[in-house]
């Protein structure tokens, strides 16, 4: 290696090495507040480094890594989503009383996994950025480990995230033993064409599909994330939603939306498949919820169905569009957890309906922040899931997937339904006994909000310029 | 700028009024009734100033005011408004059944009165945006914006049910607006196909060459947001939930004008961009707007809800607007013009009237009504006036309406004529019956409630004015929109003969050298 790649990796060598002092820093003290501090500004650092390591691409470190425009983009929604978390996490935390600084440890490590996974451009890479993030979220989503129902959670995720690994590593055995060949380019290319497959590769094929599906969280692999997303501190259910299926998908897009991956019709059919029954299932499903967290999670079935479909029209168009929509997904995806993080304390998390009744009449900030992002989710004018659903639809229409468009068309009717009820309830006449007791929300979390609710407004009224940014990092022709 | 100023205007005093409400309890009220002032001033305006120069001179080109920004250049999205004829007669309608609602909810409304009028302000701006977008996606922007608060409206300030119907409406018209989406993007694609200029502009887009399959199915989309919302029989069972529900503001806003942007769909979309397919479902379409007539009249004289009755008279009167839109010429599609404006006066001024007997007497049930007459001549009688209104005596606008409307659809289809002038004794009938049920026949209860005080009254005078006014004199109107409807049975003609459509090409090539 030459220093030209030590630059390019720069991005990953500080958030690893950050890892390695927030845990010394543990070690010298525990201090939340320093901790989180510190966890935050090795985030800084990496985006800064970001910005170095942006004069090198594009670059191939070793086999396994490659760092190019498209992977600095993702790197950088991964460290800002990293940053919303903490900023979430801190606060919440607080009103726990454990020893909460090894979260921001694991938290680090998870960004870190994710980042590898979006570089990664060998089976070794993706599985260790892959497992690195997966070990990573078990800890966290049972961290706040006196609460019998976070440790349930992390249980269930454990489980089924490491049948899921092994589903995955035996199709990575399976195509290596039929290809020789571990480097993702090359196996994505053999995909695309029917006419190469033989039956280890097929069989390997579907392996990999059931294990990305899983972590994906689509139809027919979806059962734990409602129970996941429950059973996560919200903060951490943010960091699943977004980054955890940021970092899959943008693997995807690399690898699949530069081939002509339409070209193969069975690799084709199946993702039609899982994208269309994921739009209804999940929309269907919600509907029955009256715990918000798990509305989340099904209407976030529903959502990465969406992505599918713009996913399917192949080419570099769609790989902007996803991009975009990821974009959006994630603004209002924090947006909703956060404002559930502000509202909960450490008796229980402010996640069934009922705990919503009339909060515009006491929180009126709160409750518009909510109510603009449910109206994103359900793509609503004036806010970015709009402009991002509109950006869908055209990236499916303009590859004729009029069956996948007027799905998602229709099943996002079906979505407005549950939207619809948490905002009524948002707005209904309070209950003069009121269940949960409201506390003051930390400067940093409502600050948070009202960036969140700025950029959620400003990409829907003008979102030019982002769309211009994700053409410039995701050029033409891939 | 103006158009910008017409759409901005109510967004800014929504906003302003919502902070006001912090100040005084009355301040939003005032602030709103301000805004829309303004809009009003700034509509009539126009017609002082711009409309006789484009009546004097037809080669003008349609637009009386053209606005253009870019947007979203990439997918070639821009801010294009602008406004003929058709939609300064409907701006201006926006505005002036805007104050109405405003002057509605001063005593209804006492909950959350900052909110509901941001609600009742984005309404209106969704609603005059309809009117005046030429970009498709801003179209559709407008289109989905104007729901939101409807929905809000409908929810928070509603009557007993009104969950259930605020979910309804928005379902509905979500649905249809989402099916539009996808006919909007078909559009788009095969027109960037076959020019390689890709592009949500109208201008653009219109003349676009599609196969009648393609037509079909594109115009489809359209079609089904735009039954929706007009309503037309099957679409329609969402309004009479929604109207009835409704607060009175919100009511009169949805009677007014939301159910106009349906017909204004039909007119500046479906027609022009589809003239083919038009021509090919104009029988079908002639006949659903007669069913949509007799059925909306039948249900409306089986009603006891005093609300819902005069929603199922909106499905009737609007059935006449489809009718004369399908009937696909000047004179037809003149009438359905006039009777957009006169049902918007008309219709509107009777959901007043049953907000003011609900606030009074606390019901809407027409069954336990009766003899009020004596107690309150005023309302009584402006009650009446508009009942004959609705069943179109001459000397309304109703009258001219659906007069011109069957004029214009004997010509195109006879049968569907006579069966659809059915529907006037249907509406004879309703008319006087609410009158009888309510007003007239013998007191069921002692009424004790106060008549129309001055600021109903003053509504009531303004409302009258418009209605007869339209009756008497509908020249204006008239005037205002034939240029458009011109221009629009010009088109549809185009398609009708293919043969002129080379004549018609070069003629409007002509027209646009000297835009």
């Amino acid at each position: 290696m030459i220093s030209n790649d030590f630059i390019a990796l720069l991005p990953l060598i500080v958030m690893a090495s950050a890892s390695v002092g927030v845990m010394l820093g543990i070690a010298a003290s525990r201090s939340h507040g320093f901790t989180a501090s510190l966890a935050l500004f090795s985030i800084y650092l990496a985006i800064l480094s970001l910005v170095i390591a942006y004069s090198e691409v594009p670059r191939q470190v070793t086999p396994l890594i490659v760092i190019d425009k498209f992977a600095i983009l993702y790197m950088a929604l991964i460290l800002l989503s990293g940053a919303a978390v903490i900023i979430l996490s801190f606060g919440y935390l607080s009103k726990h009383y454990v020893a909460c600084e090894e979260y921001y440890l694991l938290l680090l490590l998870a960004m870190l996994g994710s980042m590898v996974l979006v570089c990664s451009s060998h089976f070794a890479s993706f599985f260790l950025g892959l497992e690195l993030l997966s070990i990573s979220l078990y800890a966290l989503i049972a961290y706040p480990k006196s609460r019998i129902k976070h440790v349930e959670a992390g249980m269930k995720y454990l489980v089924l995230a490491a049948v899921s690994s092994a589903f995955l590593l035996f199709g990575m055995a399976l195509i290596y033993a039929d290809s020789g060949a571990m480097t993702l380019s090359v196996i994505a290319s053999k995909a695309s064409h029917d006419a190469g497959y033989t039956l280890p590769f097929i069989a390997g094929l579907t392996l990999m599909i059931v294990g990305i599906g899983f972590k994906l969280a689509l139809v027919p692999f979806h059962m734990w994330t409602p129970d996941v997303y429950e059973g996560a501190p919200p903060p951490v259910a943010a960091f699943i939603a977004t980054v955890s299926k940021g970092a899959i998908f943008a693997i995807l897009l690399r690898y699949f939306t530069q081939t002509d991956f339409l070209k193969s019709d069975s690799l084709f059919l199946v993702f039609a498949f899982i994208t269309f029954v994921s739009m209804i299932a999940g929309n269907i499903l919600a509907l029955f919820q009256n715990n918000i967290k798990r509305v989340l999670a099904y209407s976030s079935i529903a959502h990465m169905g969406y992505l599918l479909v713009a996913f399917l029209s192949g080419g570099a168009f769609s790989a902007q569009v996803v991009t975009f929509y990821l974009v959006t997904y994630f603004v209002t995806t924090f947006g909703a957890f956060g404002v559930i993080t502000l509202l909960s304390d450490n008796e229980r998390d402010a996640d069934d309906i009922d705990d919503y009744r009339g909060m515009s009449s006491r929180r009126p900030f709160l409750a518009a922040v909510f109510t603009a992002m449910l109206f994103s989710l359900a793509g609503i004018p004036l806010t970015a899931g709009f402009i991002g659903k509109f950006y869908l639809i055209t990236a499916g229409a303009s590859s004729g997937l009029w069956v996948l468009v007027v799905t998602l068309a229709l099943s996002s009717v079906i979505g407005l339904f549950y939207y619809l009820r948490i905002i009524f309830s948002l707005y209904a006449r309070p209950v003069p006994e009121q269940p949960f007791p409201m506390r003051g929300i930390s400067l940093a979390g409502g600050m948070l909000l009202a960036v969140l609710l700025m950029l959620l407004l400003w990409i829907g009224v003008y979102p030019a310029p982002l769309m211009d940014g994700i053409r410039l990092m995701i050029g033409v022709g891939g | 700028m103006t158009l910008i100023l017409l759409i901005a205007i109510p967004l800014i005093g929504g906003i302003l009024s919502w902070l006001s409400a912090r100040i005084h309890p009355r301040a939003p009220f005032w602030i709103s009734l301000t805004a829309l002032s303004a809009d009003l001033v700034l509509a009539i305006s126009i017609w002082t100033n711009r409309l006789p120069t484009l009546i004097s001179d037809r080669l003008q080109g349609q637009w009386i005011i053209d606005f253009r920004h870019a947007w979203i250049p990439q997918l070639g999205i821009g801010i294009h408004l602008a406004l003929d004829g058709l939609s300064l007669i409907l701006v201006t309608l926006t505005a002036f059944i805007g104050i109405v609602a405003v002057v509605s909810s001063w005593s209804e409304i006492r909950e959350r009165i900052g909110f509901f009028h941001v609600n009742l302000m984005f309404i209106i701006a969704g609603i005059l945006g309809v009117f005046l977008s030429l970009d498709l996606f801003l179209f559709y922007f407008f289109w989905e914006l104007m729901l939101v608060p409807m929905y809000f409206l409908i929810s928070i300030w509603g009557h007993e049910n009104r969950v259930y119907a605020s979910m309804k409406f928005f379902i509905f018209t979500q649905a249809g607006g989402l099916l539009m989406l996808v006919s909007i993007l078909g559009l788009y694609f095969i027109h960037g196909r076959s020019t390689g200029i890709y592009t949500f502009d109208y201008l653009q887009l219109l003349g676009t060459a599609l196969s009648t399959q393609e037509g079909l199915w594109l115009m489809a989309g359209f079609a089904v947001a735009f039954a929706v919302k007009l309503p037309a029989v099957p679409f329609h069972t969402w309004l009479a939930d929604a109207h009835t529900e409704a607060p009175t503001a919100g009511s009169i806003i949805l009677a007014g004008l939301l159910l106009k942007t349906g017909a204004y769909g039909f007119l500046r979309f479906v027609l022009p961009l589809f003239p083919e397919a038009s021509s090919i479902i104009a029988l079908p379409a002639m006949i659903v707007g007669t069913v949509s007539i007799l059925y909306g009249a039948a249900l409306a004289f089986a009603q006891t809800d005093f609300k819902r009755m005069i929603a199922y008279t909106s499905v009737s009167h609007m059935g006449f607007v489809l009718l004369g839109i399908f009937a696909m010429n000047e004179l037809a599609l003149q009438g359905a013009v006039m009777q957009i404006v006169a049902h918007g006066i008309s219709t509107g001024m009777l959901f007043f009237i049953a907000g003011a007997l609900q606030e009074r007497i606390h019901t809407r049930d027409m069954s336990i009504m009766g003899g009020m007459w004596s107690t309150a001549p005023r309302m009584g009688a402006v009650a009446l006036l508009f009942a004959a209104a609705s069943l179109g005596l001459p000397g309304m606008g109703n009258f001219v309406g659906e007069f011109l409307v069957l004029l214009g659809s004997w010509q195109a289809n006879a049968v569907t004529t006579v069966i659809a002038g059915t529907g006037l004794i249907g509406a004879t009938a309703y008319a006087v019956w609410m009158m009888h049920t309510t007003f007239f026949s013998v007191a069921k209860s002692e009424w004790k409630f106060p008549d129309f005080s001055v600021r109903e009254m003053a509504v009531a005078a303004v409302m009258i004015a418009a209605i007869v006014a339209t009756g008497l004199y509908p020249q204006p109107v008239l005037d205002a929109s034939a240029d458009s409807m011109h221009r629009l049975q010009k088109i549809i003609q185009g398609a009708q003969y293919p043969a002129d459509r080379a004549d018609q090409k070069a003629a409007s090539a002509v027209t646009e050298g000297n835009r």
